[in-house]
């Protein structure tokens, strides 16, 4: 076996194993000094991140993988813990990894004035690692730890600058909102595991019944993993923590979001996916409504704001709701095989697709947000103005994110938003046409953040600002480049990266399968 | 079909196509030839004259660093004009602790309401 076959074998564990055991060794690497520590840092979530592509590459080629922690014969009443990795974990795992990645990269120069960095770096890993460990484990009780180890790290970051009573404040109040969906969420656990006698998901999807206790167990996981996603109108911890943390923390944050996100969807078509048949379009219409709901009043509430970082989370909200909106119409359709393939199939590829350019495009314009305070020390929209004459780069990337999240061609935003719109007028017109109007609401958004931050005369308290440090502008310019690349080659992404991620949902019985070969449910 | 043609190929999304490459050569024609349109423009007008400075209904113009228009002010038409719908928005986000709960709690009843249905 050579090398790269036993990293494939291994890469479950360790791309989860990995940033935990760097996260223990960053503090003592820290002893060395600054340099050594952010120098491991990255190489460790580099590291991490070529796993990730390694996995992915052979999962999206159609392997699922299994991985046992404990004994491998299923018959032995022992603890076990299984991580399963389909399309849909991989497809996960590459946007935490990239943007863990980019978050280390842009924290070497942002964050080095504060002091604490051997813990910044350490929770910063920990998250990364918790967000890893929801994607990829198979386990229900498991995905609760994991959320839980994401949840605490993250907190501590957003609390990070401890200095700021609002910041605290944000960290206090996610951490709250945190622990009460957690709490739910193990509930639903419980209920799950004293009706089966299983933890696992494929385990539990093939013995769900869809009784009583079972519908409870459903809306407990929904409202818990929707809350940690944001969803309206459960999102108000999200603007005062995404607006609150430093920028390179956000970035990560918008991935533990999402991984919550993910939550929602394997719930959904995988857990349940078996019995949701029984009436799959009115859960799809609930979470079609929700994401209704999320876009109109996030991107309403994005317009009205003054401070850049606050405006940018309720954009971030807006994004989420177009998610919701592709995948809704999508499990509207479940079991229709003729609708599947004409409105299903395309606004899950909408959908799914924009969970990626959502934390591409998001998550540029809270790095240009960290760039223009790192330079200005100001988040106010009515103090800033004529900074493009001081800061050309960082001009330059806010341009090509307020392109790309407000779905302007050629951005990769287009190609999500267009093919959100194009099923999603099949199966309801008033739904492009809310989806379509929210877009344009987000470009009036950002059209006024230009004007605001960059446009404008020079201002005499701005003459000395410069461009920021050179580690800023290279995190942003990956974030651009890959925005970039994904809207000239929408198919290229769409074919290798988002169709196996869609089939990996929609054809939830592989995943079953194979844990439960006998399974003989699925589309 | 080669790399080269599958990066240049067309996406087909179910109902209809797009094509990036396609669309930035056309907009690069089109601000070609808005350039060229821009070059028969009259170039006689006097630099540093009454004919450059802005005309504000014959009011005085104030120095640049005041002329800036401050973020809250833009889209002020639209927004007045819903001024309804974003006060009700406002008071929703009173950044209370226990508000953020008691929206958990009351989506968590309508969803126990939706799913009981079924």
């Amino acid at each position: 076996m050579n090398i790269i076959d036993f990293l494939l074998q291994h890469s479950p564990a360790l791309i989860v194993a990995i940033p935990l055991l760097g996260a223990f060794l960053t503090p003592l690497i820290s002893r060395i000094n600054n340099k050594a520590r952010n120098i491991f840092v990255i190489l460790i979530l580099g590291l991490t991140t070529s796993i990730v592509f390694l996995l992915a590459n052979d999962v999206f080629a159609g392997n699922i993988h299994t991985y046992v922690f404990g004994s491998q014969d299923l018959a032995l009443p022992i603890v076990r813990i299984l991580f399963e990795v389909d399309a849909m974990s991989a497809f996960m795992a590459i946007i935490g990894s990239i943007l863990a990645l980019v978050a280390v990269i842009y924290s070497w120069a942002f964050i080095k004035e504060n002091t604490g960095l051997d813990k910044f770096y350490t929770l910063i890993l920990l998250t990364t690692a918790g967000m890893f460990g929801m994607v990829l484990t198979g386990d229900m009780f498991n995905l609760f730890v994991f959320l839980e180890i994401t949840s605490i790290a993250s907190c501590a970051l957003i609390a990070f600058w401890t200095n700021k009573g609002k910041s605290v404040e944000a960290g206090f109040k996610y951490i709250v909102i945190s622990s009460i969906g957690a709490l739910f969420l193990l509930f639903a656990i419980a209920l799950l595991y004293g009706q089966y006698n299983a933890l696992n998901i494929a385990t539990l999807a093939n013995a769900i019944q869809f009784s009583f206790l079972d519908k409870i167990a459903l809306v407990l996981l929904i409202a818990a993993f929707a809350m940690k996603a944001g969803i309206v109108p459960m999102h108000m911890w999200l603007p005062d923590a995404y607006s609150k943390a430093p920028a390179s923390v956000t970035i990560v944050l918008v991935g533990a979001t999402q991984a919550s996100l993910y939550g929602v969807f394997r719930v959904c078509f995988t857990l349940y996916g078996n019995t949701i048949n029984l009436s799959p379009a009115s859960i799809g219409w609930i979470i079609v409504l929700l994401g209704l709901i999320t876009m109109l009043l996030g991107v309403a509430m994005a317009l009205i704001q003054s401070d850049f970082k606050r405006l940018i989370a309720f954009s971030a909200v807006a994004e989420i709701g177009f998610m919701f909106l592709g995948i809704g119409a999508g499990l509207t359709v479940l079991g229709n095989a003729e609708m599947m393939a004409a409105i299903g199939i395309p606004a899950m590829s909408g959908g799914v697709f924009h969970i990626m350019n959502d934390a591409l495009d998001i998550g540029l314009l809270f790095l240009v947000a960290g760039a223009i305070y790192y330079a200005t020390r100001e988040t106010s929209l009515d103090k800033l103005g004529g900074l493009a004459r001081n800061m050309k780069y960082t001009t330059v990337f806010f341009i090509i994110g307020l392109f790309a999240v407000s779905g302007i061609p050629p951005m990769n935003g287009f190609a999500s938003k267009l093919l959100i719109y194009e099923s999603t007028f099949q199966l309801n017109p008033i739904l492009s046409i809310v989806a379509i109007l929210s877009s344009i609401m987000l470009l009036a958004v950002f059209v006024k953040v230009f004007h605001s931050v960059f446009l404008g005369p020079s201002l005499p308290k701005f003459k000395e600002v410069k461009e920021v440090p050179k580690s800023m502008l290279i995190a942003m310019g990956i974030i651009a480049s890959i925005i970039i690349v994904f809207g000239l080659f929408p198919e290229l992404i769409i074919n290798n990266i988002v169709e196996p991620a869609v089939s990996a949902l929609v054809n939830y019985g592989d995943y079953i399968r194979e844990v439960i070969p006998t399974f003989t449910g699925g589309i | 079909m080669s790399m080269l043609e599958t990066l240049l190929g067309t996406f087909q999304t179910g109902s209809g196509f797009w094509n990036p490459i396609v669309w930035i050569i056309v907009a690069a024609l089109v601000f070609l030839i808005t350039y060229i349109l821009r070059g028969f423009g009259n170039k006689k007008y006097k630099k540093g004259t009454e004919q450059v400075k802005s005309f504000l209904s014959g009011n005085p113009e104030y120095e640049k660093e005041k002329m800036h228009v401050k973020g809250s002010n833009l889209f002020w038409g639209f927004t007045e004009s819903l001024k309804w719908i974003f006060d009700i928005l406002h008071k929703m986000h009173t950044g209370n602790i226990s508000d953020y709960v008691l929206w958990f709690v009351i989506v968590m009843a309508v969803l126990f309401l939706l799913v009981g249905l079924m």
